[in-house]
């Protein structure tokens, strides 16, 4: 007993000294980005965990950081795993990190509500919990540059330009086969709605997450439903099943539409010739062309600071990933310029967040023009619902389908004030905002 | 030499049947609970959140399968759905009564979770071992299907996912974002505490012992009288009732929200191997195998790194889950009966210690 204890004693001593948050080095801020390059879903989360670090690693190397300001930042596994999301949480936490991207949204969902309360916003690109646009009810979370909601809505715009006008939707059945988890139940609402409203019929086809390598039985019912069109919100290793899957029954690939986490490059190859056709909404840019990207290849790529094969920088997911860790930095140079420190916290870091503006003129200098769309985050609005693009898998690389278009805002901006007010009272007491959002 | 019951008089029955008939044994208790409650002093929000407060729950919901597993010797597979039903129950009255205090609200889910248990425990009164496993292992997958697919568990959240909302006991906020990682923690402690110290006196009383015995020989244990109908089910019944309160626990004080795939098979295996490498039919013995399967691996994970080893995120990771690996292998060929059983050895040393004879 007396051992025991003595040793546990000794152990408790070790780590309260281990957990002690590290001191910060004169001019750097600190990042955590949890991540995950194990488990099922790291097929998508490698690419992703690759493009946010290589660019954070190359603004260190490039300019020296953010105004001469380091980045420091490191990696928390999760396995995409809710439990590991809040260990790694807790330590972003006791590490003081400036802002903190769950890339889950299990874990997003679980991270909002301690958000406010630890003082630490929650960048969630795209993904995440629709409502959290309303930045009025959710000033602690970023969802740019769309919610689920506008990238569905954007979905159903399109198919309905396909059939000639929304009033073509009428009568059509479009099938949804989604990842049955938080991620894919998210759109649920605004398809029900959208279906009512514009009189098309919606067939479910869930997928659970330990059988999304088999997904036999959906395309079986897929096929005797003879759906019009098929709408995927798949994640990982469930993505290029169903392209798998979709071309072994025959499906229409130009009638089958992913979510932007549905547009890997690896999940259409896995299609091989017969994916041709695919398509996946997108708030990105492919290729390696642009100068931002030959930078991250010349200067840590290149010269071995990372473990990206170079093969994969400018596909789907790497350059989305870039576009996450340029949210970071520019929301880190927003709010040293709003502040007038150098070094900011994670206070500042959401006053940057919020008034994080990129117009074309900062795309050029950044070297990403044309990657993205120019994104604005306002108080109010803190996704934006910017304007999207539909894109097509040639066979061997993701080209553009459509010009950029905007999507149903108007559809999903009264559901998502409805939602976030929902969450608040569901949440009771949910803390209110301390700085009112200026009206406009 | 200090470790012995040598000049200890027992004068009393009740000094006789108490649970720690050894001095040492309840100094020790004593400065371990001590420490506990210190605890929080010392330790960051990190220690607290993310590894005291989910260790100390998933030791009880250990102690719950150890009940039905260990002691009733009825292999259960359904032990994460079980805790997935406390939550949910838990959830459900929270926002359906939120007037009444959560404490309740978290000891009565546990028994939602004993009725669940007990309907898929009827099974248990024909077939044993493996076969049983599996009619659990369909325990898990139902229930998990009824997590995910019944809309009105979660309150049609669009996410399906459930939230905790904030919650006081007397004038403190124990639940929800707002509570700090210490009220949680000694919440968390009491409750714990209090359940094991109820269950090791129901093992030890009549129901404990009747357990046992069907445990060890089902047929013998008829013939002196023991119903096996009442003895198995409410094996089932008290398992399942504190993996339920483990369960709410789970969410309302670590997770803080959570979805379906927080509750499946994964979480049930894991909850089995700390039975298992802990050492079935030891109370101990969970403390022990919680701490091994949770601690352990965090510590690796964080510890790596602070050691100044510079390695990526997923390499720790994955050598940790080696390192874990090679451990439970390594324990398992040393003592198969698990720390549990490596712990009770080591008292026996100790006891004759410095002489290697009694």
């Amino acid at each position: 007993m007396r051992m025991k204890t003595l040793l546990a004693g000794s152990v408790l001593m070790g780590l309260a000294a281990s957990f002690a948050a590290p001191a910060v080095a004169e001019d750097s801020v600190y990042i955590q980005l949890p991540t995950y390059r194990t488990g099922p879903y790291a097929g998508s989360g490698i690419h992703i965990a690759n493009g946010m670090s290589d660019y954070l690693a190359m603004i260190n190397e490039r300019d020296g950081g953010v105004n001469g300001v380091k980045i420091a930042f490191d990696e928390c596994e999760t396995g995409y795993d809710t439990q590991k999301g809040v260990e790694c949480y807790e330590q972003a936490k006791a590490k003081n990190t400036l802002v903190f991207n769950p890339w889950s949204t299990g874990i997003t969902l679980q991270v909002i509500p301690k958000s406010s309360v630890d003082k630490i916003p929650v960048l969630s690109m795209a993904y995440g919990l629709s409502a959290a646009a309303d930045g009025n009810t959710f000033p602690w979370v970023f969802n740019p540059p769309d919610t689920y909601w506008d990238g569905l809505s954007a979905i159903i715009k399109y198919i309905g330009e396909q059939e000639g006008g929304m009033e073509g939707l009428k009568g059509k059945k479009i099938g949804y086969i989604f990842l049955d988890a938080g991620y894919g139940r998210e759109p649920i609402p605004l398809l029900d709605n959208l279906a009512q409203k514009y009189g098309f019929e919606v067939l479910q086809y869930p997928v659970p997450g330990k059988e999304m390598q088999n997904q036999a039985s959906q395309w079986l019912s897929i096929r005797r439903d003879r759906p019009d069109y098929v709408v995927m919100w798949g994640w990982g290793a469930m993505n290029p099943t169903a392209i798998k899957e979709a071309v072994k029954n025959r499906f229409d690939m130009s009638k089958f539409i992913g979510v932007w986490w549905a547009g890997g490059d690896e999940d259409a190859r896995a299609g091989g010739t017969g994916a041709k056709g695919y398509k996946s909404v997108s708030f990105n840019n492919v290729g390696a062309d642009y100068p931002a990207l030959q930078d991250i290849k010349k200067l840590v790529v290149d010269a071995g600071k990372s473990h990206t094969p170079a093969s994969t920088i400018g596909e789907n997911l790497y350059n989305r990933g870039v576009v996450n860790a340029l949210y970071m930095v520019e929301g880190i140079r927003t709010a040293q310029e709003m502040t007038g420190k150098k070094v900011i916290n994670a206070e500042d870091m959401r006053l940057g967040l919020e008034n994080l503006k990129i117009d074309e003129a900062r795309l050029e200098a950044i070297g990403l023009k044309g990657m993205i769309a120019p994104i604005e985050i306002t108080c109010a609005n803190h996704s934006g619902h910017h304007p999207l693009f539909i894109q097509e898998w040639d066979g061997e690389k993701w080209t553009s389908a459509t010009d950029w278009f905007s999507p149903l805002t108007e559809e999903v901006t009264p559901i998502l004030m409805q939602a976030s007010k929902d969450y608040a009272t569901s949440n009771a007491p949910w803390p209110t905002r301390d700085d009112a959002c200026p009206a406009n | 030499m200090f470790y012995r019951e040598a000049g200890q008089y027992k004068t009393t029955y009740a000094a006789d049947q108490q649970i720690f008939p050894i001095r040492q044994d309840r100094i020790g208790i004593g400065v371990i609970l001590v420490l506990a409650l210190l605890l929080p002093l010392v330790a960051s929000e990190f220690m607290l959140s993310a590894i005291a407060i989910p260790f100390l729950i998933l030791a009880l919901a250990t102690i719950g399968l150890n009940i039905l597993t260990g002691y009733a010797g009825q292999l259960s597979l359904g032990t994460g759905a079980f805790m997935g039903v406390g939550a949910y129950s838990c959830y459900k009255l929270v926002t359906i009564f939120p007037e009444v205090n959560v404490i309740v609200h978290i000891l009565l889910s546990g028994v939602f979770a004993a009725a669940a248990g007990v309907v898929f425990g009827l099974p248990s009164l024909r077939i044993k071992g493996l076969y049983l496993a599996v009619t659990t292992l369909a325990a898990q997958f139902f229930l998990e299907w009824c997590f995910i697919r019944i809309s009105w568990l979660y309150n049609y959240n669009a996410s399906g996912a459930i939230e905790v909302p904030g919650r006081e006991f007397f004038g403190t906020l124990i639940t929800g974002p707002a509570a700090g990682g210490t009220t949680r923690y000694y919440v968390v402690l009491a409750i714990v505490v209090v359940m094991t110290l109820l269950i090791k006196n129901l093992i030890r009383g009549r129901i404990g012992r009747q357990w046992m015995m069907i445990r060890d020989m089902d047929i013998a244990a008829e013939l002196m009288g023991v119903r096996p109908l009442v003895a198995k089910l409410s094996a089932f019944a008290v398992s399942s009732y504190v993996c339920g309160v483990a369960g709410a626990m789970f969410v309302f004080f670590y997770l803080g929200a959570s979805e379906p795939a927080v509750f499946s098979i994964t979480l049930s295996f894991q909850v089995l191997f700390m039975a298992i490498i802990g050492g079935l039919g030891s109370l101990v013995g969970s403390f022990f195998g919680a701490a091994f399967i949770w601690i352990l691996p965090i510590l690796l994970r964080v510890g790596l790194p602070a050691l100044g080893v510079d390695i990526a995120a997923e390499t720790v990771f994955q050598v940790a889950q080696m390192v874990i690996g090679a451990l439970i292998i390594f324990f398992l060929i040393v003592e198969p009966h698990g720390l549990a059983r490596l712990w009770a050895i080591g008292k026996e040393k100790l006891r004759v210690w410095p002489f290697p004879y009694a």
